[in-house]
């Protein structure tokens, strides 16, 4: 095939790969519609250097390939914009993302670039190499495929949500026997009493507890709660901040969280999907110490 | 935003004046009601947070 014609498949593939990886949803980011095009356009620049690679080996063009190479070095900038972005806005956050949440973004970003390059040459690989057939059908399995990789692990997948008993001991406040902070004034008391919800996030095995064990962990689940339920909480009223504390015995998560909307079932399903954190992620059970600990 | 003070007590409320001392400053109320009135108040002013040291002393705290 004609490597006009497979730069052209590849770069279509490509940027389709891109849009395809770009979600919109409720977290409403990257921003519509502003940053939506910045990605779609950093898509469509990695697509085309995807889709030129083959075709410049194959006409020995090697100068190209080095300056290909370079211009994809280039796209570790993007995991430095998103991040730069990301905590500047961590300051206007009642209940901040924390770092580890705004790494995992700000990779998120980078990788798919790679997986949209990857995408198109591999599609304009199959277009030169074969014909327009082949290419169509590695389109196909690509575009699915990688519908497939960016989906990660959720909370759910490795603890258990159940309700718990928000209670006072004296001005603790506590989520079943785990102590979550000291609140002083007697009507926040009330109010949280009276409004609160209070979970507590059971982790299935050693490697859940380990990773609920990570602060950042807790904090991108409280973030999602929060942005999800609303939150009762306003500037310089720290006593409805949000909290996650750990049985220190055993390793459960006990939340607290004064939202507007008080529904536990919505709360349980919202910690089930909080993406597990690339930085978070620990798995003691895959060494052997970690066996042997664990039984 | 610019720099703050965190993990600092930034006042102490107070029912009687014997338990405390220090650094802080102190205020001195005549009974449970008022304690719990000036804590609101200055809580909501220095943006701290109220803390019951449960001997009848309030601590504002800022985290």
């Amino acid at each position: 095939m004609s490597y006009v014609w497979s730069v052209v498949l590849g770069l279509v593939a490509g940027t389709l790969a891109r849009l395809f990886m770009l979600r919109l949803d409720y977290r409403q980011y990257p921003t519509y519609p502003h940053g939506i095009l910045t990605h779609l356009a950093l898509g469509f620049i990695a697509a085309l250097i995807g889709s030129v690679l083959v075709p410049a080996m194959a006409f020995k063009e090697f100068t190209a390939v080095t300056f290909l190479a370079l211009a994809a070095q280039e796209f570790r900038q993007v995991r430095n914009m998103e991040r730069e972005t990301l905590v500047k806005l961590e300051a206007a956050e009642l209940v901040p993302r924390g770092f580890d949440y705004i790494e995992g973004i700000a990779k998120t970003f980078e990788a798919r670039n790679y997986l949209t390059m990857a995408t198109a040459l591999a599609v304009s690989g199959a277009a030169f190499v074969l014909n327009w057939q082949a290419a169509f059908g590695v389109a196909v399995l690509l575009l699915t495929g990688t519908q497939f990789l960016k989906k990660g692990q959720v909370v759910g997948d490795l603890a258990e949500v159940v309700p718990a008993r928000l209670h006072f001991q004296g001005a603790l406040l506590m989520v079943d026997d785990i102590v979550i902070m000291n609140v002083g004034l007697p009507e926040a008391r009330e109010k949280i009493l009276a409004e609160g919800l209070a979970i507590l996030i059971k982790p299935k095995d050693d490697n859940g507890r380990a990773t609920l064990h990570h602060v950042g962990q807790r904090q991108a689940i409280l973030h999602t709660a929060a942005t999800l339920l609303g939150i009762k909480r306003e500037i310089g009223e720290l006593e409805f901040t949000p909290l996650a504390r750990k049985n220190i015995d055993t390793g459960a998560v006990g939340v607290f969280i004064l939202p507007i909307e008080k529904d536990f079932d919505s709360l349980r399903e919202i910690i089930n999907r909080v993406p597990v954190l690339e930085s978070a992620s620990r798995k003691p059970l895959s060494t052997q110490a970690g066996r042997i600990a664990a039984d | 935003m610019g720099t703050e003070l965190i993990g600092a007590v930034l006042a102490v409320i107070t029912l009687d004046p014997e338990l405390v001392a220090g650094g802080a400053p102190i205020f001195i109320a005549c009974s449970r009601e008022e304690q719990i009135k000036i804590a609101l108040v200055l809580s909501r002013i220095l943006k701290g947070m109220v803390h019951d040291l449960e001997n009848g002393v309030l601590i504002i705290v800022k985290h």
